[in-house]
């Protein structure tokens, strides 16, 4: 039981990464950033190959500099090609499939069983000590620290403080002599560099990466970051971003628990996107019920008292 | 200070909704100028305004700010010299962030990576108990909890915070009540008096068109069809106007949001 919890939080933090990364495309930039599942695989990929490479530090900003690549092609289609912002990022999906197998070397499957990662490395540091059974644990939560503390600072900046209002006003941005397009393309280099360090700690966590790893991420996150949402309820950006995480932990508790009650390990995805359903369309809906209710109460051709 | 040559815009050319907005408008704007303009519906008001403020570029012509080519100008890039109001008071600011964050994003102050400093929230402060609304103290309420009126002042006082070269107002009292109107009018005339802003005001408000500012324009159809300013404007009133416009259309002036007195 203690175990599923563990690896419940573990893949809890881990994803909450690619979670942030949506608390800023998704909830500040007003972009659903559909190019996700494919980052969330070109980090994991990338960190693999760099690890087997024989540099385990290396590979964190490795993986985080090609999702920061991936973001910037997104941001570049949708701002200044003209294409959509879903297509572009469907687009940009589709060609990191095969980004991504030619990064592993034409596989589809890489192994790091006996490769160095930050994992192993702070395994060996915290041997004999009362950690020793969470080095994930602690990895992660190291990394969703830092982001997290990244994230308030930042935000609060100027340029933080513009990218949220493009998400929320673009005229107005353009107004205070900033171009909507610059602050589009910072904020998704920016997301894309967090879904893939969150790619490649879960690549190295379980010490292998297929080309599926990342896929339905994007719904995954979506559902996590709406449960946070509803969670952190009003707030600051702090308390948003701690919201997301929980979401993120929240959610992989759910899973857990169902697993434990034998459904099957491949209803995840099922399960991900009926949260996604009820979160966004759970408040149209309740906002529609007067109407509803209009209809079912008014009777058709017949004058009311 | 602002001069328009020859601008003219024609949407969808060479379709059946071709429509000619601007025809050959030529306009000499002189530093610390208030120019009220007025028309009928689709007169190209706001079309002018926004061929100067940079949404769309003209078809041909060039226009000057400051003896600067802006005609090419990106909007954004423009928008350091335009300051700009909108009918729409829920244009001009985002309603997801505090009061202080978009005024921090207005007065632009420091680099990218800087915060709103103590000495910057006590000028936002100070700045906005001008406006006499009590929004010095809710500073940091997020702006879509302010009413209409409430959103107007504080994008007057965001659009003005760096004094532009020129301010650009489009029917910025229309969406308001009656009260509330007079109010943000007051403040406009106040904020362009002090800082001596050279200032564009369409208003669908014959009397206000007569008593605010120094010049006055008509506009039809796409052009400028009279101009008045100095001794004669003063001698005008609201009925001479419209005969004027009778005149020089050959119908009557149709605006339906039109206010005679």
């Amino acid at each position: 039981m203690a175990s599923i919890l563990q690896t419940a939080l573990e893949l809890g933090l881990i994803s909450s990464l690619t979670v942030l990364a949506l608390f800023l495309s998704y909830s500040m930039l007003n972009v659903c950033d559909l190019s996700t599942d494919g980052c969330f695989t070109l980090g994991a990929v990338v960190g693999a190959v760099v690890a087997l490479a024989g540099h385990p530090y290396l590979s964190l900003p490795a993986a985080m500099g090609a999702g920061m690549l991936s973001g910037l092609v997104t941001a570049l289609l949708q701002t200044k090609m003209g294409i959509d912002s879903l297509l572009s990022g469907i687009i940009v999906n589709t060609g990191l499939y095969s980004i991504n197998i030619a990064v592993m070397g034409g596989a589809s499957l890489l192994n790091m069983n006996k490769t160095e990662t930050v994992f192993t490395k702070l395994k060996a540091l915290l041997k004999s000590t009362p950690l020793s059974g969470t080095y994930k644990t602690v990895v992660a939560l190291i990394a969703v620290a830092l982001v997290i503390a990244f994230l308030t600072w930042f935000l609060k900046t100027r340029l933080g403080l513009a990218i949220r209002a493009t998400g929320n006003n673009p005229d107005m941005v353009r107004s205070s002599s900033i171009n909507p397009a610059f602050t589009t393309i910072v904020g998704l280099c920016i997301s894309n560099s967090f879904t893939a360090l969150s790619g490649c700690l879960l690549a190295q966590s379980q010490k292998s990466v297929n080309i599926d790893i990342g896929s339905g991420m994007v719904t995954i996150a979506l559902a996590s970051l709406l449960i946070g949402r509803a969670f952190a309820g009003r707030g600051g950006i702090a308390r948003k971003a701690c919201g997301a995480v929980i979401g993120a932990i929240i959610f992989r508790l759910v899973y857990a628990a169902a697993l434990r009650f034998h459904m099957p390990a491949f209803m995840l995805k099922l399960v991900s996107s009926v949260i996604v359903i009820i979160a966004i369309a759970g408040p149209y809906l309740k906002s529609r019920y007067p109407e509803f209710h209009r209809r079912m109460t008014h009777r058709a051709g017949k004058e009311e008292k | 200070m602002l001069r328009l040559t020859h601008i003219s815009k024609t949407f969808n050319p060479g379709t059946v909704n071709e429509k000619k907005a601007l025809c050959d408008i030529s306009l000499d704007v002189a530093d610390g100028d208030f120019i009220s303009i007025i028309g009928s519906n689709g007169a190209g008001k706001s079309t002018v305004f926004n061929a100067i403020a940079g949404s769309f570029y003209t078809d041909s012509g060039s226009i000057f700010l400051d003896g600067e080519d802006i005609t090419l100008q990106p909007e954004h890039v423009r928008a350091k010299k335009i300051g700009r109001l909108f009918q729409d008071p829920m244009r001009g600011s985002a309603p997801g962030m505090t009061i202080e964050e978009n005024l921090a994003l207005a007065a632009g102050k420091g680099g990218w990576f800087s915060h709103i400093s103590r000495a910057t929230r006590e000028e936002f402060r100070e700045r906005l108990s001008l406006l006499g609304m009590g929004l010095e103290d809710r500073m940091q309420h997020p702006v879509g909890l302010l009413s209409g009126g409430q959103r107007q002042a504080l994008t007057l006082m965001m659009a003005t915070f760096n004094p532009p070269k020129l301010l650009l107002l489009d029917e910025h009292t229309a969406a308001l009540d009656p009260a509330t109107a007079e109010k943000v009018l007051a403040l406009t005339k106040d904020i362009v008096e002090k800082n001596a802003l050279t200032c564009l005001m369409v208003t669908h408000n014959m009397q206000t068109a007569l008593d605010l500012g120094n010049r006055t324009l008509m506009m039809d159809n796409g052009r400028i069809i009279y101009d008045a300013s100095s001794d004669m404007r003063s001698r005008l009133n609201v009925e001479d106007l419209l005969v004027l416009f009778r005149e020089a259309v050959g119908k009557n002036l149709d605006n339906d949001r039109m206010m005679l007195g």
